[in-house]
């Protein structure tokens, strides 16, 4: 059966509701898990959370626009933030954005073309003492190089496309 | 569920009401009342007042921003702040429940310095020359800045906009340069009028009030209510001022321009002036209109009488289908349709109820289709040389004559919509004192109107001035018998939901005018009228939802569905600022208005009947009213494609 895009995000916020509760309260983690398996969270998700909670579709865009780690615009499947703050600043922090730009090939603020990665500054992780730390979404990593960077990303990429694919592959002749 | 009618306080969310010890209702109790020393004045409050409250009960004043005696606390402008002895910070007073003796001071130097500091930050992210503002001499920001002694922006002044202004919509123009950040249109918004078209986007530096996605006010779900300019402290929201086009309308010797006056706006104008709330000025504006230049003034009560026929006709065809004819659907209760806040709150939000809504037209857009039909042909005027104005309470009322399907009259049935703050100020361009105007009277061939069409400025008045009739024709007795000096009490006040019944004892002969609808009066003889008044779309939603869940509301035959709270008085355009108290002023000059006039019940206009023996001959529900008098409503849906 054909199920479009929205007919998919309308079914799975449904069965967030159901489990987070059909009021208010249930409002923060059903917009993390639109933004874990979607990567944004679209008007129409808004509007669709808005009607079954009950509440004002522009309420749940104030709480979407309060949230850093809650977005409305599209971001990549992996979203990286590096930490600006001042101890992984002094520990060499300027280094590993430099590195993270050329690898990525984007600014800090924006998304790769393909959808797969978003670069962002992020404030204190709390590993002040394990700097420069970084978040590749729920992932920490601490005392990052430049070297490690690259790793990272490689780690990332492995996971989709061509290389998944390969990975796939191998395990099967195995 | 709780009874509908008890009108529990708003529904806004707990974590948007402020913390409130209740009130405890034995104020004699020991400890139910707390000694408060306030400026070495002592004052004893009940428990879980105020600072702000008890200060007011003491006759000090404390300055304030984003309070609003209308909405929730929110104690966040920090403008209230006052010195609280033995605590370290500065308290805000509209916040803070008293719950122990306390010595408070309003005024110290720590205190002053602090409202200084804070005017100055607001200002900092203010733009807007005040010359050029429509607030001017009635900004809070402005008086508090003047007050403060404001000599020079200590952490600058934006010299030129932030951000675009937003002119897409109708009736309210948002310029978001000017705001101030108090919430008290989104508390309006969403607590008052459970609209929720706007909210607070963003977070720090960052924050500001917007609509959904940011998209322009038309894009989104708003009704017009213009409850937000009402209560917004600067001029960041105003409503769409069409002056200019009227001045040039009446400027041009071609145009014949003509005027009508709603009720409401009779009854705040001389706040304009100077006034206190609850004077009326009909009499005397109807002069100031002439001397400004309107060729012709009329009442637009006329077509508010014309309303109540034709309304209440409609509910009687309904009636006759649901008790006698019994063929098809009926949708019963009949909505009122005079309030186009309303009607579009319907559209967006219950559109499956519009079958339910009233197919007649508001006296807005009756008057503007009668005008350009009936008053050109019998004055030998070219309509296309008519301008009508609108001069209304509402900002909705700007949106409606805008509808694309205002047209029946084959010109653009009322071409501009005029809020009372818009006319004081023509007036005032013109020179004319409005309270000092000698007093006249409407212009024939529509003349002064009845009691019935004063009150559809006060919330329950629609419903009032149609009892008045349907007791009248129905059941052939006059209504002084059943109610004292025609005032149905029971409809009147400020409670958000009333409802009220009326069993019909016995009928009467069917008037001429209704003979070729209705055989006979028979099917109603011992019927319950059930009728109910709803006022503030906050309250519309409760009525609509007893009604989903076949509560006490969905018995009724009748509703009188109002946008805004007090009903047209407490309109989107009517004279900043607004409160309880300034309403209920203004609802006792429409109430003695009423009372003042020799004729008080709508099917006894001699000026409508007149129209439906020279004009509507068909009767009311006819085919050429059809045409004119009546409309059809557009199902919006909420969501925002």
């Amino acid at each position: 059966m054909l199920v479009t895009e929205n007919e998919r995000l309308e079914h799975d916020i449904g069965v967030w509701i159901e489990r987070f509760g059909k009021d208010r309260s249930g409002l923060i983690p059903v917009l993390q898990e639109i933004q874990r398996k979607y990567h944004r969270i679209s008007e129409h998700a808004m509007q669709v959370v808005a009607d079954r909670l009950g509440i004002h579709p522009v309420e749940v865009f104030s709480v979407v626009s309060f949230y850093s780690f809650l977005d409305h615009r599209p971001k990549g499947k992996f979203v990286i933030r590096l930490c600006r703050t001042i101890s992984c600043d002094m520990a060499g922090k300027s280094r590993v954005a430099a590195q993270l730009r050329s690898d990525l090939g984007i600014q800090f603020g924006q998304t790769t073309p393909d959808g797969k990665f978003s670069l962002e500054w992020a404030n204190c992780l709390g590993m002040c003492d394990q700097g420069p730390a970084l978040l590749v979404n729920d992932q920490v990593y601490t005392r990052v190089t430049p070297a490690a960077v690259h790793e990272i990303i490689e780690a990332c990429r492995r996971t989709f496309g061509v290389y998944a694919l390969e990975a796939k592959h191998e395990e099967g002749h195995a | 569920m709780a009874d509908i009618l008890n009108n529990d306080t708003s529904r806004a969310p707990v974590s948007q009401t402020g913390h409130v010890i209740p009130v405890p209702e034995d104020e004699g109790m020991i400890g139910a009342k707390v000694s408060l020393t306030i400026d070495g004045q002592e004052v004893k409050v009940p428990m879980g007042t105020t600072i702000l409250e008890a200060a007011k009960k003491a006759g000090i004043r404390i300055p304030t921003l984003c309070h609003h005696p209308d909405l929730c606390t929110a104690g966040l402008c920090r403008i209230c702040v006052v010195e609280v002895e033995g605590m370290r910070t500065l308290q805000a007073s509209c916040a803070y429940p008293v719950h122990q003796p306390m010595k408070i001071h309003t005024h110290t130097r720590k205190v002053r310095q602090a409202r200084r500091h804070i005017l100055d930050l607001l200002l900092a992210r203010h733009y807007g020359e005040c010359y050029a503002c429509a607030r001017n001499n009635n900004c809070e920001l402005q008086s508090l800045a003047k007050e403060y002694g404001v000599d020079m922006f200590r952490f600058g002044h934006p010299d030129q906009p932030m951000v675009e202004k937003d002119t897409s919509s109708h009736s309210v123009f948002r310029d978001m340069n000017k705001c101030v950040l108090c919430r008290r249109c989104v508390r309006t918004c969403i607590d008052l009028q459970e609209v929720g078209c706007l909210e607070v986007a963003g977070r720090g530096d960052q924050t500001k009030v917007v609509t959904f996605l940011d998209k322009p006010l038309a894009d989104v779900v708003c009704i017009n209510c213009g409850q937000c300019i009402n209560r917004c402290p600067t001029g960041a929201l105003r409503a769409n001022d069409p002056t200019d086009e009227v001045w040039a309308a009446i400027d041009d010797p071609t145009k014949h321009v003509v005027i009508q006056t709603a009720p409401a706006p009779r009854a705040a104008i001389g706040e304009c002036f100077g006034l206190p709330p609850g004077r009326a000025l009909t009499f005397e504006m109807n002069t100031a209109l002439r001397l400004a230049g309107f060729d012709r003034v009329f009442d637009t009560n006329f077509t508010a009488d014309l309303t109540i026929i034709e309304e209440g006709t409609e509910l009687l065809l309904r009636l006759k289908k649901a008790l006698v004819d019994k063929d098809g659907p009926v949708f019963l209760p009949q909505f009122t349709s005079c309030s186009p806040g309303w009607v579009k709150f319907l559209e967006h939000f219950y559109p499956e109820y519009i079958p339910h809504l009233s197919s007649a037209k508001s006296p807005q857009q009756m008057f503007g289709a009668v005008i350009k039909t009936y008053y050109a042909r019998l004055h030998g005027i070219d309509p296309k040389d008519i301008v009508t104005v609108a001069l209304m309470p509402c900002s909705a009322k700007k949106f409606e004559c805008n509808r694309p399907e205002m047209v029946d009259s084959g010109y653009k049935d009322v071409d501009y919509g005029l809020t009372t703050r818009e006319l004081a100020k023509m007036l005032q361009e013109a020179g004319i004192d409005l309270p000092a105007m000698p007093r006249s009277d409407f212009d024939d061939p529509f003349g002064t109107a009845t009691g019935s069409g004063v009150i559809f400025g006060a919330t329950g008045g629609v419903m009032e001035a149609a009892l008045r009739s349907v007791i009248e024709l129905v059941v052939g007795i006059k209504v002084e018998n059943l109610f004292d000096h025609c005032d149905i009490i029971p409809l009147r006040g400020m409670e958000g939901i009333r409802y009220m019944e009326l069993t019909i004892p016995k009928v009467g002969e069917v008037p001429d005018l209704l003979k070729p609808l209705f055989p006979s009066w028979d099917f109603l003889n011992g019927v319950t009228v059930k009728v109910a008044v709803a006022h503030g779309t906050a309250n519309a939603r409760k009525v609509l939802e007893d009604l989903k869940a076949g509560g006490k509301m969905s018995e009724c035959h009748f509703i009188e569905f109002m946008a805004c709270p007090g009903g047209c008085l407490g309109g989107g355009g009517q004279p900043i600022p607004t409160s309880p108290e300034i309403r209920k002023a203004r609802a006792k000059a429409i109430y003695d208005e009423d009372s003042a006039y020799p004729i008080r019940k709508s099917h006894e206009n001699p000026a409508v009947l007149r129209l439906y023996q020279e004009f509507f001959t068909e009767g009311p529900c006819g085919h050429l009213s059809h045409k004119l008098l009546h409309t059809h409503y557009t199902p919006r849906g909420k969501y925002i494609p």
